[in-house]
């Protein structure tokens, strides 16, 4: 008698836990800033409305959505909905929501303009939707500006005249460095487009590097020489991995920092009273003064086994109210046309220097390039960028010549387009 | 003669109890054994009883390296294998293209060669100098010590630590504002130097953080060859006023080979295929300089966004052709001190 009730509260508990294993929804997800806090308490909310549907949130580090992702989904694994950077690269593993979201239009007109993002070419699909949109742009430290007596330059002015500036406040405050850039090809891409760069070729496959890029790319190598970039974050590993330069800029040992958007919670946050900064958008080159687009979008994956359940976390994630709430709180600027359109995003935080760097990120979408409009939405952005980073970060070790390190990017890139087409 | 305690024989009731049913066991599957043995012969029954390990083997290590070996010879971007087309040689081709190999810039794959340049100095150097560190740190705590097990300790602790644990620490220390920059500060001086970012500093720190982190281990196995050499030897020896030098060349050395064997074979295939905790402290910067094997190889295959696992797949089948070349001198060398203690 015993072991057959062992037995039956053996199934019974099996028969339960599979019952709850066909409802999960598992989202993969990274934070820059507080969004993963947020996001906990969107989740937690969600499952009290829908106790059926049981989300589970993995938070994990930005390099595991960048590295071990993309293995996962093309083992055709993974989770059943990410938040994800490399969204146009990853397209074929998007689940298409069409079918499954509750109103079709509604997604079309409110993240349409995004929509080709994260899809592959020539499909209407809908994939997800942004969490956010971002552009890159520039940080400068206003305490250490004046205390060197420096002024910031102004709107209009060149990579060179920023050199100059945070060079001259690198000396009188005796800071390591006068500025910093992402070490990233996305984050490079924004003044390589200032100069004039255009990484499309006529075929819609990648250009061999033109001027533009070579003339950004040569400033750039002869900066980190002079001392006026820092070399840490771009030597300190090999091969296209992503090191940011934040922690350098919220201790205060740069006069000039260029990332972007997203990283206004995060200096909000950690530099608290310690002193002034202020966003200043992208410098301009001899073509533009261009930033670079982008952002994280919430995509569902198409290996799920509970499509109809990760719809319903999509559409209610997707909701607009829901969409200003996570914005405001996490200090983003929405992809949400409707949220846009009404404007009276109310964004909690009591940081003035956050609120106005948020003003000067709207602010300089307005003189964002055409060619940087395109990018995110093009297949082989990633693979240049890669290149990008690599041959640069070795150039910049000692290890290549300039001249050597752009036949090297071109041969890279040219390579991954061969073997992409194999 | 005594009679047997109480308690003794108690304890050996409860032993054949607890042991009735292993019993039972072995009696009920000795009648199918004993029929096996008779229709298979005693070379069936040993076949028999291999071959759940032959299986385990086949499916974890046999089977991943046959189809290791067809991703080498497959190319494109897709993981599966199904969607991958047959290249034949042509990822080796890849590989091997090259002007002057001693010049990994004229080679087509040139982080490969520059990779394979970097783990041949590696193995070399610190292979090298972990077992001399070893070895002396052996003979220090082969001697009486104060607190000798408190040592032992310390020495062997680094080993249970996890790599990235090891890579972590060390960056912490080696970083620009770093434990060591600090200490170094309050000597008064005042420019951070840039331990991570110069290309001959984080070679020698990869060398050295592997070798504090491993050498516990290889000690460990020195100090147990040292304690299993008879005193006498060391008691003759001193009879005869035989100078520390010779002692050490004449006996412990001799009779501490074999240990020395194991511990060359096991610290330099460990050397060979280093990762983690290189990984962790330096990402293979500064550049290239500190890129090794195993990272150029999960790098090719799993982390670039230029990633290429049919070209990862090769370069691990000619990394695993290498191990198995210093495997095979091991079990040669092995074989031949075997049979000279044999004569």
């Amino acid at each position: 008698m015993k072991v057959k009730s062992i037995l039956a509260g053996t199934a019974l508990a099996l028969l339960t836990s599979t019952a709850a294993f066909a409802g999960d929804v598992r989202i993969m997800w990274y934070s820059d800033g507080v969004e993963g806090e947020v996001m906990k308490d969107l989740v937690g909310r969600f499952m009290k409305e829908n106790p059926g549907i049981n989300v589970i949130l993995d938070n994990v580090a930005y390099s595991v959505i960048k590295e071990q992702l993309p293995v996962q989904l093309e083992a055709g694994n993974g989770p059943d909905i990410a938040r994800v950077t490399a969204i146009k690269d990853l397209s074929r593993h998007w689940l298409d929501l069409r079918p499954l979201v509750k109103d079709a239009k509604y997604w079309d007109d409110n993240f349409g303009a995004q929509a080709d993002w994260m899809r592959p070419d020539g499909s209407n699909q809908i994939s997800g939707f942004m969490t956010q949109i971002t552009l890159t742009g520039g940080y400068a430290n206003k305490t250490l500006f004046e205390q060197a007596g420096v002024e910031i330059p102004g709107p209009k002015a060149t990579w060179d005249d920023w050199a100059t500036a945070a060079r001259k406040v690198k000396e009188s405050q005796q800071i390591p460095f006068a500025m910093a850039i992402d070490r990233s090809g996305h984050r490079i891409t924004a003044p390589m487009l200032s100069y004039g760069a255009n990484y499309i070729g006529k075929d819609g496959k990648p250009a061999p590097l033109d001027k533009g890029a070579k003339d950004f790319l040569t400033k750039f190598v002869n900066w980190v020489g002079d001392g006026s970039f820092s070399k840490d974050v771009w030597v300190s590993a090999a091969g296209s991995t992503y090191r940011a330069a934040a922690d350098d800029f919220i201790n205060g040992q740069l006069a000039f920092y260029y990332s972007g958007s997203w990283q206004v919670a995060n200096l909000a946050t950690k530099i608290g009273n310690n002193f002034d900064w202020v966003a200043v958008g992208s410098p301009c080159g001899s073509a533009a003064c261009t930033g670079m687009p982008g952002g994280a979008a919430l995509v569902a994956v198409k290996y799920t086994k509970n499509p109809k359940e990760v719809a319903v976390v999509m559409d209610w994630f997707a909701q607009e109210k829901i969409v200003k709430e996570f914005s405001e709180r996490t200090l983003f600027l929405p992809g949400h046309k409707g949220v846009v359109d009404k404007g009276g995003l109310d964004f909690k935080t009591d940081n003035a220097q956050a609120k106005a760097a948020l003003t000067k990120f709207v602010e300089a979408t307005k003189t964002t390039s055409e060619t940087a409009l395109k990018l995110p939405g093009w297949r082989w952005s990633d693979t240049v960028y890669a290149a990008v980073v690599t041959r640069i970060g070795q150039t910049l070790a000692g290890e290549l010549k300039l001249d050597d390190a752009f036949q090297r990017i071109d041969a890279d890139i040219a390579q991954k387009v061969k073997d992409a087409g194999q | 003669m005594t009679s047997p305690s109480p308690t003794s024989s108690s304890s050996s009731r409860l032993g054949a109890l607890l042991m009735a049913p292993v019993n039972a066991l072995m009696r009920l599957i000795d009648v199918p054994l004993r029929g096996l043995q008779k229709s298979t012969g005693i070379g069936g029954m040993a076949a028999f009883f291999l071959a759940p390990n032959m299986l385990i083997f086949g499916i974890f290590v046999l089977l991943p390296l046959v189809i290791n070996f067809v991703y080498s010879m497959t190319g494109g971007t897709a993981f599966f294998l199904a969607e991958r087309n047959f290249v034949g040689g042509e990822q080796y081709a890849r590989l091997f293209t090259c002007q002057n190999y001693l010049d990994p810039m004229s080679c087509q794959e040139d982080a490969f060669w520059t990779a394979v340049g970097n783990t041949f100095w590696f193995v070399i150097l610190q292979v090298a100098l972990m077992i001399l560190t070893a070895l002396i740190t052996a003979l220090i705590l082969n001697r009486d010590l104060a607190a000798r097990s408190f040592w032992r300790a310390v020495f062997f602790f680094p080993v249970l630590l996890s790599p990235v644990v090891v890579g972590l620490i060390w960056k912490w220390i080696l970083q620009r504002q770093g434990l060591l920059n600090f200490i170094l500060f309050q000597f008064g001086d005042t420019e951070p130097y840039t331990w991570l970012t110069d290309r001959t500093w984080t070679f020698a720190a990869t060398i050295g953080v592997s070798i504090w982190a491993h050498m516990g281990f290889y000690a460990l196995i020195l100090l147990a060859g040292l304690q299993a050499i008879p005193k006498d030897l060391y008691e003759a020896a001193e009879m005869d006023g035989t100078k520390p030098a010779r002692v050490f060349w004449r006996i412990t050395l001799p009779l501490l080979a074999p240990n020395l064997l194991v511990v060359v074979v096991l610290a330099l295939i460990r050397a060979v295929q280093i990762f983690d905790e290189v990984y962790v402290l330096t990402g293979g910067g500064p550049g290239t300089s500190t890129l090794y094997l195993t990272q150029y190889i999960y790098e090719t295959g799993f982390a670039s966004a230029l990633r290429n696992p049919g070209l990862a797949a090769a370069a691990s089948i000619l990394m695993g052709s290498v191990l198995v070349v210093l495997t095979l001198i091991q079990l040669g060398i092995g074989r031949k001190n075997e049979n000279k203690g044999k004569r």
